[in-house]
């Protein structure tokens, strides 16, 4: 995918003016929030949950050297493989590798933020290979010809009615489930129409939520059953997930699930947790014959140790979107790549570049809300400030802000000159406010003017006065 | 007991009146008022801008000016914090600094921490007749945990109604220069706030923090909403009678 994050202006100032979209994010958003908020209020222990769900993956990726090649030993003990990803082309190439052996046509591919991360779609058809997206939101922007806005929800920027007349398009042949008005309905047509791909599949790709590095298992958490329908009617299986996602082993991973599953939907579980072993063994009454898992890397390795490292708790559960008032207000396309959001104001400049993704990390008031509600405590904050400090050292920081920030700053170290010169501009847009204690309208501040008025100051400063009044 | 106040440097431009209203307050409880000349800004644009170097430049000259003082109070959330909690991070590479940033921090409280943990049940003398809405900026309820104080002196005001905004803990869209880089995006953010409040049936909005005040009070005055808007230490110190923020000077 082709980032547009240089252009997340654009893209906001068009979002904000799109009423199908905003109804959507209007609806969905505090659906999530107040479901969270359930369920945590239902849980006392969170906190400490929260705690040890941290210190797991700090331990995990101080060591991660250690479990990443654990789990390729028991992957490996398991009958199945592991594929080795520097970078996104080395991880579709081990994609298309193996659907070539396995002689595949059709492709069952579960929800996974790692192959948009990857555009294995993208490299799957283009070796003429037959894509199916089998999560209903995934489905629904891959015949939309759309990119995710959310990462756990990725139509969540669409409406009921967009998407019933998607279906209407598309699937315009007899026999199928109409009309499409509630969402059962369209939910009924969805699953008529996958479940023949699934059972026409060689390949079925998921994600991974977790991989166990004790017994080489891969986790995938779903509510629509898709993902294990994707991994065990195909004759392959292939998982793909980054590096970060292994934990040392099961009761590691059932206290991240107890975070996730509340932190994403404020679900206490989600509707189907799957672990997933290698490939079918000789008394197994289903499951593939080939268990691949590719593990990509795609940066993160530079990100141990560094700057950015807590980012790596990541464990993708979207509440920092849920809580952000920016994302709340533009949406996720706004941020022009894969990951949207506080954890993808983050990531995108370190995947796709500081100069391509510049404007993430400075579209936020830095409010904190989403480092309250990250179930890891990722100082997400502390991060785009990070990016901003990186941005203003490669000079990359509009030429105008630059020279504002100087001018203000040539004041601000002089105290005797600053006190001089702010009473002067004080006073002087005190008269220019003519009594009326605002303005409507000002040169130079229409960023501000557009959407409210600019309360006039009160007459002298502060510190004028106050020298006055110590006068004796 | 002295104390040091940083007025900040919006409240010493835009709302002298709330540095006053916290003089008062301060002094009510027996305090005595320093305000050291030296202080300009507490460098926080430049810091939200990526420029460490001028943040710094900033703070060592106000480290110096204030760190000597006992108590230091500010009347704002936001500049309380970059005190607190960024100071000190600022300083991580230069123990010097950082172990004087530290000692600041220590001794810096937002004005109604202060005044909530030294006051005692009378240094409030104010009443008002209505309803009041507490705003707290992101800074004061989420890097300080500001959040039970103001309410709590808000209680003392007699005839005072507290009433609670839907949302709250949503951010107003200010965010420092965020909210002209951003001018979409934040005018939605206090569309968005400005409704609440509206919503809430408050006669007052009051705040610790006048960036945060300027800009819902610019959003209500743009949607023509009655509602006043006063930075907390004017209702507590009983002078509402100053024009609300935004009002005209005469009426």
């Amino acid at each position: 995918m082709k980032p547009t994050s240089h252009a997340f202006s654009n893209n906001a100032h068009r979002a904000l003016h799109d009423k199908t979209l905003q109804q959507a994010l209007a609806k969905a958003g505090v659906g999530f929030v107040d479901k969270r908020r359930a369920a945590i209020d239902g849980l006392p222990e969170f906190q400490a949950l929260r705690q040890a769900g941290k210190r797991i993956k700090d331990h995990t990726l101080a060591n991660l050297d250690h479990y990443l090649l654990r789990f390729e030993a028991q992957v490996q003990a398991s009958g199945g493989q592991v594929h080795w990803a520097e970078t996104p082309e080395q991880a579709c190439v081990a994609v298309l590798d193996i659907c070539r052996n396995a002689n595949a046509k059709m492709v069952a591919k579960g929800k996974s933020m790692v192959g948009e991360e990857i555009a294995v779609n993208d490299a799957l058809e283009a070796a003429g290979f037959e894509v199916v997206e089998t999560d209903l939101g995934e489905y629904i922007i891959q015949i939309a010809h759309e990119p995710p806005s959310h990462i756990i929800a990725p139509a969540v920027h669409k409406t009921r009615g967009q998407i019933a007349e998607l279906f209407e398009k598309l699937h315009h042949q007899p026999g199928l489930t109409r009309p499409l008005e509630t969402v059962p309905q369209i939910v009924d047509e969805a699953r008529q129409v996958l479940r023949e791909k699934f059972l026409a599949s060689d390949v079925g790709i998921t994600g991974a939520n977790f991989l166990i590095a004790e017994t080489g298992s891969t986790v995938i958490v779903t509510n629509e059953g898709n993902g294990d329908l994707s991994a065990t009617l195909p004759r392959v299986h292939i998982v793909l997930a980054s590096i970060e996602k292994v934990v040392p082993n099961l009761e590691d991973a059932a206290v991240l699930l107890r975070l996730l599953a509340r932190s994403a939907t404020g679900q206490e579980i989600t509707s189907y947790t799957t672990f997933f072993t290698g490939p079918r063994r000789a008394d197994d009454p289903d499951g593939p014959e080939q268990f691949h898992v590719v593990l990509v890397d795609n940066g993160r390795s530079r990100m141990l140790g560094g700057d950015y490292h807590e980012m790596l708790r990541c464990i993708r559960c979207g509440a920092c979107l849920n809580h952000c008032p920016v994302y709340s207000a533009v949406g996720g396309h706004a941020y022009g790549w894969v990951y949207p959001g506080p954890m993808g104001a983050v990531l995108t400049p370190l995947m796709v570049g500081l100069q391509e993704g510049r404007p993430l990390p400075n579209a936020s008031t830095l409010c904190g809300r989403c480092e309250e509600v990250c179930p890891m405590s990722i100082p997400l904050p502390r991060m785009l400030r990070e990016h901003r400090r990186q941005e203003f050292a490669r000079r990359l920081t509009p030429p105008r802000a630059r020279w504002a920030l100087a001018a203000w700053a040539y004041f601000a170290r002089r105290p005797e000159l600053y006190r001089q010169a702010s009473r002067i501009a004080i006073k002087l847009l005190n008269l220019l406010a003519g009594g009326n204690g605002r303005f409507r309208s000002m040169l130079f501040a229409q960023a501000w003017t557009a959407a409210r008025d600019l309360p006039a100051p009160q007459g002298d400063t502060f510190m004028a006065q106050w020298k006055q009044r110590r006068k004796p | 007991m002295r104390v040091a106040l940083f007025v900040s440097c919006l409240v010493d431009l835009f709302r002298p009146s709330a540095g006053f209203a916290a003089v008062k307050l301060l002094e009510r409880l027996g305090a005595e008022v320093v305000v050291p000349p030296a202080q300009t800004c507490c460098g926080q644009p430049a810091y939200n801008s990526g420029d460490f170097n001028t943040a710094r430049e900033l703070a060592r000259p106000l480290i110096d000016a204030l760190g000597f003082y006992e108590h230091v109070v500010v009347p704002s959330g936001s500049c309380t914090g970059m005190l607190v909690t960024h100071y000190p991070e600022l300083f991580k590479a230069e123990p010097l600094w950082q172990a004087k940033a530290e000692t600041l921090a220590a001794r810096t409280r937002e004005l109604s921490a202060f005044l909530a943990e030294h006051g005692g049940d009378d240094f409030i003398d104010a009443s008002f007749a209505g309803k009041v809405a507490m705003h707290d900026s992101c800074s004061a309820r989420r890097e300080l945990g500001v959040f039970d104080q103001p309410r709590a002196l808000l209680a003392k005001v007699s005839g005072l109604e507290q009433v609670e905004l839907q949302d709250a803990e949503t951010c107003c869209g200010f965010g420092g220069t965020f909210c002209v880089k951003y001018p979409d995006i934040s005018g939605r953010m206090v569309a968005d706030k400005a409704e609440a409040v509206a919503a809430s049936g408050a006669d007052l909005l009051v705040s610790g923090d006048i960036g945060c005040l300027m800009n819902i009070a610019g959003r209500l005055k743009r949607m023509g909403s009655p509602v006043r808007v006063y930075h907390l230490a004017e209702v507590l110190a009983g002078m509402t009678d100053v024009p609300a923020i935004g009002e005209p000077e005469k009426p």
